[in-house]
C-alpha cells in the first residue's frame, strides 16, 4: 500500500516538472525570492527603466517597502514627484500617452511572469536577446517576441548587439519560440559587461516574479511547516488505526 | 474479531492525542478564515493617514475632510472662540474631558495640539448624525457661544465639541489621532509618535 | 448528566438513532483496501470546496468589469485571501482526482451492479454536477482562458440542428459571452448547483447504507450473518472505518498541502497561464485547453474530423455527451454472473486495462494541439472508450469467471 501512494505521489509530481522543462526558450531563469537585495535592485531597475510606460497595477508601493525591506521614506521620497501616497497602486506615469508612441498600450506588468509557460524564463529571455534590425521601425527587434513594439530600453545598461548572421533570423517567427543559444555580437557597448547585464535582467525578473505573486514569498516557508504538521497527524492516525484493527487481523 | 487484550489505556491515549492533533490543526485551518474578516489592504489604504494644509484656513472658517470614511472637520478658532471655552464650562457634561473621547495628547481645555485648530470627527455621539457648525450662536438657542449643534435629535456642543447639559448626546465629540507635520501641514490618524490610528 | 441530555435530545431528534445507523452500527466489510479511500476524500473535498467558496463569495465580483481585479484582491489585499483561493483551485483538481479514483474502484470491483444501480446513478449525476459546477467556476475568475474555455463550451450548443444557435444565445444572455453570463454563472456556480451536488451527495450515502458497501471480492456480506445479526465479515464503521480514514484524510492532506504551497498552478495545469489575462474577446490564447479534468472528453469532442451524414461537429458533440451518459447505463451493460475483477476473466481484465489506457491518451491527447497522429490516436482512444462499454454485454458474458468464495478473503 506504501509503493502505491509513493507511485501515486511520482504521478502528481511528474507532469509538473515536465511541464517547467518545456518550452524553446533561449536561457532558462529560476528565479530567487529569498534574495531580498536582488529583488530591491530589481525594483529600482523597474522605477528607472520600465515604471514610465508599464504599471504593476495590483501592486501598492506600500507592500512593496514592508515585503522587500525598502525604508518607506526611500519610497516617498520617489513618490514626492507625483504626488501619490505610498498606498497606492504602481500605476504608470502615462501609459496612455505612450499607447500613441508604440502603436500600442504597454501591458500591465503585474503578472507578466504568470501569464506565460515558465514565465520568469520568458521575461528573462526577452530582456536579453533585442538585437539591432534596421527593418523595424525602432531599429531593433527581438528574439523572443519577434517584432516587438517595444524598445530595447535597457541599451544604455547591455548596449547593442546583433544577431549573429550563420545564426539566421529564426525561421517563421512562431512568437514566443525563440531557437535556442543565441549567438550575437556586441556593436555597442553599455555601461554594463555582459555579466553584470545578465545579472541585473535577474534582478529585474527577480522583482517581477515577487510582483506577480507576493504571497509566494511566504508561501513555501509556510507549506513546510504545514507538512510537517500533517506528518506528525499522519503519523499519531496512523498508530490509532493500528492499533484499533489489532481486533480485525 | 476479539475483544481479549485490548490495551484500554493505549487506545485512550492514541484516541486522545489524534483529537488534540486534529483540534490544533483545524485551529490553524480557521486562522486564516478569521483574520480575512479583517480590514483589507484596500480598506488599510483608504483609511491611511490625510495630510491637510491648513495655511489657507481663514479664522473662523471649516474645513472638511475624510479619514477612514468618517467626516473630520478642522476649525480655525479665533481668539473669541478660544476665551468662549472656558466661560461656558458649567454647562457642559464633561467640561474637563474625562471621558476618553480624545488622544491624551488632547486632554486640555481647548482638546488639541495647538488651540488655534479644532481637528475633530464630527459625529454626534446620540446617534452618530454629523452636527452643524455654528460660528455665531445666535441662532441656536441651545448654544451659549460658537459650537456645534445636531438637527437630528437637538444636540449641542461647544467649539472644542464638549457636549452640553440637557441634550440626549451623552459624550464629547470624539477627536481623532492627528499629528503636526510642518506648521500649517496637519496629518489626520497618526499620532505625534508616528503610531498610527487610535480608536477613535 | 451526559446521558440525560441524550435522552432528551433523542425523545425529539433521532440523533443516536442516526449515529448508529450511518456510523456506530453501520457494518462494513472488513476487507476495504487503498481504493476505498477516496469515498470519504471526496466528502472531504466537498467540504473544502463549500467552505473555501463561500469565503471566496466574500471577496470576489461578479461583474465582468470586475471579476479579475477582484482576483488579485483577494491574492493580495485580503489577509491569507491567497490561501483561501488555491485551497478552492486545488480543491477543485482534487475533486476530480478523487472522483475519478471513486469511480474506478467502481469499475474494478463491479460496485454498480445489483442491487446498487441507484449509488452508481446517483453517483454519476454527482459526476455531471461537478462537471457543471467545475466548467461555471472556471469562468468565474474572467482571465482569457476562462472566457475563451467558456466559449468553446457554449459553442458545442450550436452543434443542435434548429434552435442551436438560439440555445448559445440564450445560455449567454448576450451575443458575446459577457457580464450576463459570468452573473449568471455566478448564481449558478456558488448557489443552485453546490445545493444540487449536496442533495445527491446525501442520495449516494442514504442508498449505500440501505444496501450496505460492496468490497473488493464482491461478496455480499449479508448473506452471511451472526446469531445477532451482524454480518461476519463486517466491522463497525465506527471506530475501524473512521480511525483508518483519518490516516486516508492525513496522508491525502500532506499531499493537498504539498501543491497547495508549493505548485499551485501545478505547472500550468490547475491554473493555466493565459488565465492571468484578463478576458478579452478580440484575442484567442493561443492554444485552448480545457483543465486537465476535461481533456478526456474534448479529445473525444474533437475526435471526429469528417462529416458523415451529419456534420462533424455534430457527430462531435453527440460522441461528447454519449461518453458521459453512457456511464449511467454501466449496471445493465454489465452481465457477468461476478462483480469483482479478481473473479472475472481475462477478457473483462483486458478490456479495463484498455479503456484505462485510452482514457489517460485521450486525457494527454486533449492536453495538445490536435492534428498529425493525435487526431488519429484520438479516434482510436475514442473507439476504445465506446467498445468498452457496448462491447461490454456480449464480452462480460462471454469470460470466463473464477468461483467466488463465500467469504471474504484477507
Amino acid at each position: 500500500m506504501m509503493r502505491r501512494i509513493i507511485f501515486l505521489l511520482a504521478a502528481l509530481v511528474a507532469p509538473a516538472a515536465w511541464a517547467a522543462g518545456g518550452g524553446a526558450l533561449p536561457y532558462s531563469f529560476e528565479p530567487d525570492l529569498s534574495n531580498k537585495s536582488s529583488m530591491q535592485r530589481g525594483a529600482k531597475l523597474y522605477m528607472n527603466y520600465c515604471a514610465g510606460c508599464h504599471s504593476l497595477q495590483y501592486l501598492r508601493y506600500s507592500r512593496m517597502a514592508e515585503d522587500l525591506d525598502i525604508p518607506e521614506e526611500v519610497v516617498e521620497a520617489n513618490l514626492r514627484f507625483t504626488g501619490e501616497k505610498i498606498q497606492n497602486h504602481l500605476t504608470g506615469v502615462m501609459p496612455e500617452a505612450s499607447a500613441s508612441w508604440f502603436g500600442k498600450q504597454p501591458p500591465d506588468l503585474t503578472l507578466v511572469t504568470r501569464w506565460h509557460k515558465n514565465g520568469p524564463s520568458w521575461v528573462y529571455s526577452f530582456l536579453r536577446t533585442f538585437y539591432v534590425d534596421e527593418s523595424t521601425a525602432n531599429g531593433t527587434n527581438n528574439l523572443v517576441l519577434e517584432n516587438t513594439a517595444m524598445p530595447h530600453v535597457l541599451w544604455p545598461l547591455q548596449g547593442y548587439q546583433a544577431l549573429d548572421e550563420d545564426h539566421g533570423e529564426s525561421s517563421g517567427g512562431h512568437g514566443g519560440h525563440g531557437p535556442a543559444a543565441p549567438a550575437f555580437t556586441q556593436v555597442r557597448e553599455g555601461s554594463m559587461s555582459e555579466q553584470e547585464y545578465a545579472q541585473a535582467v535577474g534582478d529585474l525578473v527577480n522583482f517581477l516574479t515577487y510582483a506577480g505573486e507576493p504571497a509566494r514569498l511566504h508561501r513555501a516557508g509556510l507549506g513546510i511547516k504545514v507538512i510537517a504538521f500533517l506528518l506528525i497527524f499522519a503519523l499519531i492516525a496512523y498508530l490509532l488505526k493500528r492499533e484499533y484493527w489489532r481486533d480485525v487481523h | 474479531m476479539s475483544e481479549q487484550g485490548v490495551d484500554v489505556g493505549k487506545r485512550r491515549f492514541l484516541t486522545g492525542a489524534t483529537a488534540v492533533a486534529g483540534g490544533v490543526g483545524a485551529a490553524f485551518v480557521a486562522v486564516p478564515f478569521i483574520k480575512s474578516w479583517q480590514p483589507s489592504a484596500r480598506a488599510r489604504a483608504a483609511g491611511a493617514p490625510v495630510e491637510v494644509n491648513v495655511s489657507e484656513l481663514a479664522p473662523g472658517a471649516k474645513l472638511s475632510v475624510t479619514w477612514r470614511g468618517k467626516p473630520v472637520v478642522i476649525i480655525h478658532r479665533t481668539d473669541e472662540m478660544i476665551a468662549s471655552l472656558s466661560e461656558i464650562s458649567d454647562n457642559l457634561r464633561d467640561p474637563d474631558s474625562s471621558n476618553p473621547q480624545q488622544p491624551s495628547y488632547c486632554q486640555n481645555p481647548e482638546r488639541a495640539i495647538k488651540p488655534k485648530y479644532l481637528v475633530m470627527l464630527s459625529l454626534c455621539t446620540h446617534l452618530g448624525c454629523i452636527p452643524d457648525y455654528n460660528a455665531s450662536p445666535e441662532a441656536q438657542p441651545l448654544l451659549k457661544a460658537p459650537g456645534f449643534f445636531c438637527a437630528c435629535h437637538g444636540s449641542a456642543y461647544d467649539i472644542a465639541g464638549r457636549v452640553y447639559k440637557g441634550v440626549p448626546a451623552p459624550l464629547n465629540m470624539p477627536i481623532p489621532p492627528y499629528r503636526y507635520v510642518a506648521d500649517d501641514i496637519i496629518l489626520v490618524g497618526e499620532d505625534p509618535t508616528g503610531n498610527g490610528g487610535g480608536t477613535a | 448528566m451526559a446521558n440525560k441530555f441524550m435522552t432528551w435530545i433523542d425523545d425529539r431528534f433521532p440523533a443516536t438513532k442516526l449515529w448508529n445507523e450511518h456510523i456506530a452500527e453501520y457494518y462494513a466489510p472488513k476487507n476495504f483496501n487503498f481504493w476505498y479511500f477516496f469515498g470519504s476524500l471526496a466528502l472531504l473535498v466537498l467540504v473544502n470546496q463549500l467552505l473555501t467558496g463561500i469565503w471566496l463569495t466574500m471577496f470576489y465580483k461578479p461583474s465582468a468589469a470586475e471579476a479579475f481585479a477582484s482576483v488579485e484582491y483577494i491574492m493580495r489585499d485580503v489577509e491569507w485571501g491567497w490561501l483561501i483561493r488555491y485551497m478552492h483551485s486545488t480543491g477543485a483538481s482534487a475533486f476530480f482526482i478523487v472522483v475519478y479514483m471513486h469511480m474506478f474502484r467502481a469499475l474494478l470491483y463491479g460496485s454498480y451492479q445489483k442491487p446498487r444501480e441507484l449509488i452508481w446513478i446517483f453517483g454519476c449525476l454527482i459526476f455531471l454536477a461537478l462537471m457543471a459546477e467545475a466548467f461555471m467556476g472556471y469562468v468565474l475568475p474572467w482571465g482569457n482562458m476562462s472566457y475563451w474555455g467558456a466559449q468553446v463550451i457554449i459553442s458545442l450548443f450550436g452543434a443542435i440542428p434548429v434552435v442551436g444557435e438560439g440555445i448559445t444565445t440564450w445560455i449567454k444572455g448576450d451575443f458575446i459571452i459577457a457580464d450576463a453570463t459570468l452573473n449568471r454563472f455566478f448564481a449558478l456556480h456558488v448557489v443552485a448547483i453546490p445545493f444540487a451536488l449536496v442533495g445527491l451527495v446525501i442520495a449516494h450515502i442514504m442508498a449505500l447504507h440501505h444496501v450496505g458497501s460492496n468490497n473488493p471480492d464482491g461478496v455480499e456480506i449479508k448473506a452471511k450473518k451472526d446469531e445477532k445479526g451482524i454480518p461476519l465479515d463486517g466491522i463497525p464503521f465506527h471506530p475501524y472505518y473512521t480511525v483508518k480514514d483519518i490516516f486516508g484524510t492525513a496522508v491525502f492532506l500532506i499531499l493537498f498541502a504539498a501543491v497547495i504551497f508549493f505548485a499551485p498552478t501545478f505547472g500550468g495545469y490547475f491554473i493555466e497561464p493565459p488565465n492571468f489575462t484578463p478576458a478579452d474577446p478580440l484575442a484567442t490564447p493561443e492554444h485552448i485547453a480545457p483543465v486537465w479534468y476535461y481533456t478526456p472528453y474534448y479529445a473525444i469532442l474533437r475526435a471526429v474530423t469528417v462529416d458523415f451524414i451529419i456534420s462533424a461537429k455534430l457527430w462531435g458533440v453527440i460522441l461528447f455527451a454519449s461518453s458521459v451518459l453512457i456511464l449511467f447505463f454501466l449496471p445493465w451493460l454489465d452481465r457477468s454472473p461476478v462483480r469483482s475483477i479478481r473473479y472475472k476473466g481475462w477478457i473483462f481484465k483486458g478490456m479495463l486495462t484498455a479503456f484505462v489506457v485510452a482514457f489517460l491518451l485521450l486525457g494527454y491527447l486533449g492536453t495538445q494541439p490536435p492534428g498529425g497522429w493525435r487526431t488519429l490516436a484520438s479516434q482510436i482512444g475514442t473507439f476504445v472508450y465506446f467498445a468498452f462499454f457496448l462491447g461490454m454485454p456480449f464480452y462480460s458474458k462471454l469470460d470466463k469467471t473464477k468461483p467466488v468464495p463465500e467469504r471474504v478473503t484477507e
